[in-house]
């Protein structure tokens, strides 16, 4: 099995610094240098190598909540994008020992050869009750500065994620066809086989998309199409699909005008489903609004109820922002509410039938409760073609 | 809301008796239940044969029946009550099998009670193996592969599919004997021939081997609207092959990814689905391959375990509570999260700390017992214990055990660099063969240079888990490299203790004491914070004042508010000797606290007990009971008190240091409670108030022991000092026995004297339970014993009111007690011991033992007299006097209430049963009834010796005895029985005129009583024994006897009560009262 050394032991002195003047003293167990970030938490237990490849963390030092990172290695099959687009990483521990069949590399060369810039040994749960109470704060990381006046000052003088617009950093450049479908440990219940060339041709808008969503939708039989997040109504449509999807992405979704434009222009001509990002942008198009939490969601345990059936699903998440419900325009209706907080989870277009999502029912990390939006998605478009 | 308003009153069935495999954490579900349910508006009926729990305190339901669990008086209590619903899944195995008795006798139909729950067919279709692995195969989830078979040519075929090494198990044998792996097919002939042999259906279990595997546990819930959620997974240190209750286990699972924990969650779903448990907690174990992932299910508890007690402690959730809202119709998003409050149930919890369980044995007890781990479980007791890292929590686990441990190694029992160290062979053979102390052997082999991979090879232990046990050692040695302990510095103190290394670690290394060492650490300013455990990972804020320690910067502890803080100190893990009893005396005091003002503290380490539920106190403290985990937390609250004598031995033992360090321990002074254990003091107390005690010495030689044998004479009671539940006591009636034991007993005291007295023969004990405030003494119970002094007080069975005593000598008990507690300044508790001799024709009153402490009779006193002992106590020891509390005169109930123990013998194969003066039971049951007879009668039932009314009872006696057999032979003849015995008392009933039958001896060849016993010819077995031991005629009788289902009477006095019972159940039927009824003035 990979063994690294011990990077508590003799591993450089790492910093975090936060805006309010708070700083934390661990060790580097990732790759030197400086970032800086909005400094969030998230609460699962498992899927660290998910959370790191989710390119909807971009721009953000992400602190797991679980203090034992790291125990099973990292392996290529588990990766949600080619490459970590998160700022920095922030664990308890990072296991030394990586001990799963499944692993390829130790976590801590894994960080270092991508470049991303982790602490350990810090008091995580100090700096989450923190980040609770005082809300999601700018940060910098460093293994280079260690003046704690000089990182509070770079902290404060960082940019935020409002009104920036990330997706730029993590959108694909081109158009490209997906042909991955979902691993053996995911079973999906699929009600049609697929269907070769006659299949419904899914056209995925990329905004920093994680890599389980295009897999979900080509197990179910499409074909899927990949466009970066900038293509218009019209390159959409040319594409000929049969749906269209809008992805998960990193940051604050007002900016985004293309995107609202774009979506306001293909609801009436396709079936859409949204999910993360994707959901905000579907509401910011009918003309909703959007504001920040403040401290998000981000974890594997979050209860949604779909309002129809009283059920609840349990769900991944990982959201800044969230649809505001006051500003709700009348073409959209509520489907799904987040059962701690009441935040909107899910809406629905009333005459076009698009619908979206807060919550990641792809997973990965996190429970598959929530598979039935893509069967939903599915039907949706057959029933349109039949139409 | 859809709580179910066509229900009314609900009944919970308990789990009965503390026995391996199911202990205290059943009083938790059942006692979460009951106040869940009634806090809905229901009424609930309970019935329990456990008077040590605090479910069946009377305020806990609204009918309570302290009855056997049988189906026949359960129905009684059904035909009385008339409840609407049974809820059968919080009282463990044994109240769900009670529930399908009724079920299967048709008592639920013929009074309209509805299963509430799981219904009848979904317990049988988790419960039945063919049924279950057909439900798995339906749903596409792997199971073992495996049939059972009844010849070797049936066995072969099913070879063919499974392949070797395969598992060979015969079906029925007690303990799980005569399983083996099968490596070769001429293994696997004669291991299938001998396990045909060996069952008494000549069956086996041809199964492929899992041995090795990882091993999951998930703790699933659902509601009735089809909601599931997983409240926690546990992975097993320990490999497939060991029981997961002796297995060390670790909460969450450590080395899943996350592909592989949700493919466990969706198999976790589907099971629950397809099984349909409808609304409540069910536990599912799986199987995993190390290499392959290929995973397997186990099996399934449709029922709260004593898993989810541990993962309700391990995350905050309370999963019996829950359980028992989502019978009567809740959804899961209707109901509150406590910790949080603002959040709902619904949801899956999450933690930032990782949880380490570690389970404690008794082999010492049963050195005949096989010590293996195996399948079958062997543990009596567990500890658990929190940390922000797995080796925090592990070592934190280690010193809670209280086993002698202070951690991973580094402390006295530590054999490593001494001249006791292991050698090569005893390393490999301790890792190879799963066994209690394993994880220290670990150490061991690191230390001898062992790799992580060789460990992994041999033991099968995840390599995840043996590096952070190196990471421990490396620690140590680093540590170990430094001159002195001033060398340490601020970060390399701080790096050990969050690696869980405890003070007395430390000061093993570099020689100091353990208070040099926090002297030492306070400088430096390391020490613990408090953090909660909040369900959510600090997502949301906690409302639950739960805590634990750690090593890290911030504190969660709130501040002081108006009242005073009193912390209690509980027993720790269960072990034979201590258990239920004291954490019942805790929960009381922890309830009288907050009655009269007091903020209430729990400190325990326990995750079975109702201490341990974040609702019993203010405060819970989760941590070991060590002088620095308390005296940590002491520093943390300032407690303006301290409890220490309701915990049992635990508290006790720490009671002296933490004096010493400042604590104020409120009660009885720490120096009385020392005088006590002190024999010349305590002998000088005795002459001084004029009483009797036996003649008794002390030695710290063989020479020493033996002149005092001369003083004293025999019968010699001797046993090593120091000692708990009378390990290692023995009777000697003779010179040869004397040396042995004597010897034995300097062996076990490890440089601690022995205890020699002269022992009352045929003297009946009496213990007496009273409460003083230091001016006035009250007595709760007195308790007349059946068996005769000599007999563990723990182990023996015993009445209230006294039966048989007369009134004089009850008046002297009565004396001695209040002078007793007068000169000793007893405030709060005391448990005085009498023995009562014939001595020329008249009663003599000897005191054997005084304890000014709990003792392990409060909770029977309690339920037999209604009295609220351990809660008055508790209000003496804040300062209230007895007569401002209006206590005034001792309880005397109108019933006769009667105590029994109950014993594992079923789960050590050819142990020896016959009673002495070592405890070996290890729970307890109450019967109650207007007579003696019928109290005995329900007793008995409830300990599961069922008393036949028809069939063979075989007598034997020793010598001594034998004068007894003619009449108990006349009466058990009267009573309609036929007599079988061997030679000599054979001869002796025929000439007296008594019908008898002969039996050969086991050395007289076939057929001899064993015959008799597998054939199921005898219903009763009456043999005091002359010689103890397993390999004795007697003693292999009696191990069979206990194979066989057969109820074995070892005692004369036992066998008149069970004479007197018999009689009593011929005479007329068994009735029911509640206690609230019984308790009625």
């Amino acid at each position: 099995m990979p063994e690294s050394n011990n990077p508590h032991a003799d591993a450089p002195v790492a910093k975090l610094a936060l805006e309010d003047g708070t700083v934390y003293t661990g060790k580097s167990v990732g790759a030197g240098g400086e970032v800086s970030g909005e400094v969030v938490f998230n609460t699962a237990m498992t899927g660290y190598q998910e959370i790191l490849t989710d390119p909807s963390y971009c721009g953000q030092i992400v602190t797991m909540t679980y203090p034992e990172i790291g125990n099973y290695g990292v392996n290529e099959a588990d990766i949600e994008h080619q490459k970590p687009a998160l700022s920095g990483f922030v664990v308890r521990e990072s296991s030394r020992i990586a001990s799963n069949y499944r692993s390829e590399g130790s976590l801590s060369d894994y960080l270092v050869s991508h470049n991303v810039l982790a602490i350990a040994g810090i008091d995580t749960r100090a700096l989450v009750r923190r980040i609770r109470t005082e809300g999601a704060m700018r940060g910098v990381l460093s293994t280079v500065d260690l003046d704690d006046e000089s990182l509070i000052e770079k902290a404060k003088n960082s940019p935020g994620l409002v009104g920036r617009d990330l997706v730029r950093e993590v959108m694909p450049a081109q158009h490209s066809v997906w042909e991955q479908g979902l691993d053996e440990w995911t079973a999906v219940h699929l009600e049609d086989p697929p269907a070769g060339d006659d299949a419904p041709h899914v056209v995925c808008l990329d905004f920093g998309m994680k890599w389980n969503i295009p897999r979900h939708i080509r197990a179910r039989g499409n074909r899927v199409t990949i466009l970066p997040g900038t293509a218009s109504a019209e390159e959409i449509m040319q594409q000929n699909p049969s749906g269209v999807f809008l992805s998960n992405g990193p940051g604050d979704p007002e900016p985004l005008e293309y995107a609202h434009k774009t979506i306001a222009e293909l609801l009436p001509q396709v079936p859409v489903f949204g999910i993360c990002m994707g959901h905000q942008l579907l509401a910011l198009a009918c003309g909703a609004k959007t504001f920040k939490l403040k401290f998000g969601h981000r974890g594997v345990n979050q209860p949604v109820q779909e309002l129809a059936t009283s059920k609840v699903e349990i769900t991944t998440q990982n959201h800044g922002f969230a649809v505001e419900e006051e500003s709700l325009p009348d073409c959209l209706e509520i489907t799904h509410r987040n059962l701690n907080d009441n935040t909107i989870a899910g809406v629905r277009h009333k005459e076009t039938g698009a619908f979206s999502v807060q919550y990641h029912p792809e997973a990965a990390s996190g429970p598959h409760d929530s598979h039935y939006l893509f069967e939903q998605f599915q039907k949706q478009m057959r029933q349109t073609s039949q139409a | 809301m859809p709580r179910r308003n066509d229900i009314k009153k609900i009944l919970l069935i308990g789990s009965g008796p503390i026995v391996i495999g199911q202990a205290c954490e059943f009083d938790y579900s059942g006692t979460q239940a009951c106040k869940a349910l009634r806090e809905e508006g229901y009424e609930v009926v309970l019935v329990n044969s456990n008077p040590a729990t605090i479910m069946t305190d009377p305020d806990m339901a609204d009918a309570t029946y302290i009855e056997p669990l049988t189906w026949q008086m359960i129905e009684k209590v059904i035909a009385k009550e008339r409840p609407d619903a049974l809820l059968p899944t919080l009282g463990g195995q044994t109240g769900l099998n009670a529930a399908m008795d009724l079920q299967e006798h048709g008592v639920l139909e013929k009074y309209g009670v509805e299963m509430i729950g799981a219904r009848a067919d979904v317990i049988a279709k988790a419960e039945e193996r063919d049924q279950f692995k057909a439900a798995m195969e339906k749903i596409g989830l792997d199971v073992c592969v495996g049939e059972t078979v009844n010849s070797l040519e049936e066995a072969r075929q099913v070879l063919d599919r499974v392949g070797l090494p395969c598992v060979v198990r015969p079906s029925f044998t007690m303990g799980g004997s005569g399983s083996a792996i099968a490596y070769n097919r001429d293994d696997f002939d004669a291991l299938v021939q001998n396990g045909l042999d060996q069952s008494p259906v000549t069956e086996v279990l041809v199964e492929e081997s899992i041995i090795g595997w990882k091993e999951y546990e998930m703790e699933v819930m659902r509601d009735v609207d089809d909601n599931v959620v997983i409240i926690c997974s546990i992975e097993n240190f320990d490999a497939m092959g060991v029981h997961t209750g002796d297995s060390i286990t670790v909460a969450p699972a450590q080395t899943l990814t996350d592909k592989e924990y949700q493919r466990m969650r969706d198999a976790s779903l589907a099971v629950i689905r397809e099984i349909g448990v409808e609304t409540g907690g069910s536990n599912i174990q799986f199987a995993v391959h190390p290499d392959t992932g290929r995973m397997i299910v186990i099996e399934m508890n449709p029922r709260v375990s004593r898993s989810s007690a541990l993962a309700s402690k391990a995350t905050g959730f309370p999963i019996a509570k829950i359980a028992a809202k989502l019978a009567v119709g809740y959804r899961l998003w209707e109901l509150p999260n406590d910790i949080t409050q603002k959040t709902k149930a619904c949801f899956e919890p999450t933690i930032d700390y990782v949880v380490t369980k570690i389970p404690r044995f008794a082999f010492e007890k049963f050195p005949e017992a096989d010590a293996t781990l195996t399948t079958q479980m062997k543990s009596v007791g567990e500890t658990m214990a929190i940390g922000r890292s797995f080796k925090e929590s592990l070592q934190k686990a280690l010193r809670g055990l209280e086993v002698g441990a202070f951690g991973l190694g580094c402390d006295t029992k530590d054999r490593w660099g001494t001249e006791n160290q292991p050698d090569d062979d005893e390393i490999r053979a301790r890792l190879s063969t799963p066994g209690d102390g394993r994880i220290f052997y670990i150490r061991y082999a690191f230390k001898a240079g062992y790799s992580v991979d060789q460990i992994h090879e041999i033991t099968h232990i995840d390599p995840w888990f043996l590096d952070h046990i190196a990471q421990i050692i490396e620690q140590e040695d680093r540590l170990a490299a430094l001159d002195k302990l001033e060398d340490v510095t601020e970060d390399m103190m701080r790096e050990t203790k969050r690696m869980g290394f405890s003070d007395r670690q430390l000061a093993h290394l570099f020689g100091k004491t353990e208070m040099q060492v926090r002297a030492y650490r306070k400088d430096l300013g390391v020490t613990p914070v408090y953090k909660s455990v909040d369900t959510c990972a600090a997502e949301f804020e906690a409302y639950t004042p739960y805590y634990y320690s750690t090593y890290e910067q911030e504190d969660e502890l709130p501040l002081e508010g108006d009242q005073q803080r009193v912390m209690i100190l509980g027993g720790g893990p269960n072990r034979i000797g201590q258990g239920i009893e004291f954490d019942y005396c805790c929960c009381h005091a922890s309830f009288a606290l907050r009655e009269i003002g007091y903020q209430s503290v729990m400190v325990n380490s326990n995750p079975e007990t109702v201490s341990t539920d974040y609702d019993t106190s203010d405060m819970l403290f989760f941590e070991p009971l060590t002088i620095e985990d308390v005296l940590n937390i002491h520093d943390a609250i300032a407690p303006e008190g301290v409890i220490a004598q309701f915990g049992g031995q635990t508290p006790l033992n720490l009671a002296r240091g933490l004096s010493d360090a400042g604590v104020p321990i409120v009660g009885t002074s720490v120096d009385t409670i020392e005088a006590a254990e002190d024999r010349e003091l305590f002998q000088a107390l005795i002459n001084e108030l004029d009483l009797k005690q036996p003649p008794s010495g002390i030695a710290r030689t063989m020479d020493e022991a033996r002149r005092e044998l001369a003083e004293i004479g025999f019968p010699a009671l001797v046993r090593p000092s120091f000692v708990l539940g009378g390990r290692a006591m023995e009777i000697c009636y003779d010179k040869a026995q004397f040396d042995r034991y004597v010897a034995e007993a300097f062996a076990v005291a490890e440089g601690q004297p022995v205890l020699i007295d002269r022992f009352l023969e045929d003297a009946t004990e009496v213990d007496v339970d009273a409460v003083c405030d230091g001016q006035d003494c009250i007595i709760m119970g007195i308790m007349e014993h059946i068996e005769e002094a000599g007999v563990h007080s723990g182990d023996s069975a015993c009445a209230i009111p006294p039966f048989n005593l007369p009134q004089h000598v009850l008046g002297e008990i009565r004396e001695a007690t209040k002078k007793l507690a007068h000169k000793m300044n007893v405030v709060g508790l005391m448990n005085i011991q009498f023995a009562v001799k014939m001595e020329d024709g008249k009663p003599v009153v000897y005191i054997l033992e005084v304890n000014p402490r709990a003792s392990r009779t409060v909770p029977f006193v309690a339920k037999a007299t209604g009295a609220r002992v351990a809660g008055i106590a508790t209000k003496v020891m804040m300062g209230k006097t007895l007569k401002e509390l209006g206590v005034d005169r001792e309880p005397i109930p109108r019933h006769v209430a009667i105590k029994e123990a109950v014993f594992p013998f079923r789960k050590f194969a050819g142990v020896d049963i016959v009673l002495g003066p070592e405890m070996r039971s290890t729970g307890e049951v109450m019967g109650v009834s207007e007579k003696f007879s019928l109290a005995f009668a329900k007793s008995q039932i409830a300990a599961n010796t069922v008393l036949p009314e028809s069939g063979n009872i075989f007598l034997s006696l020793s010598a001594p005895h034998k004068h007894a057999a003619v009449e108990l032979g006349r009466a058990l003849t009267g009573l309609g029985f036929r007599l079988l015995a061997t030679v000599g008392t054979a001869a002796q009933l025929t000439e007296a005129g008594v019908e008898v039958r002969r039996v050969k001896k086991i050395a007289e060849g076939k057929p001899n009583l064993i015959d008799y016993l597998k054939n199921g010819d005898v219903q009763l077995i009456l043999n005091t024994p002359s010689g103890k031991g397993a390999r004795t005629d007697e003693g292999k009788i009696r191990a069979a006897a206990v194979q066989y289902g057969v109820p074995c009477i070892t005692t004369l006095a036992a066998a008149d009560a069970a004479i007197r019972a018999m009689e009593a159940l011929k005479a007329g039927e068994m009735d029911v009262l509640s206690l609230q009824d019984r308790y009625k003035e």
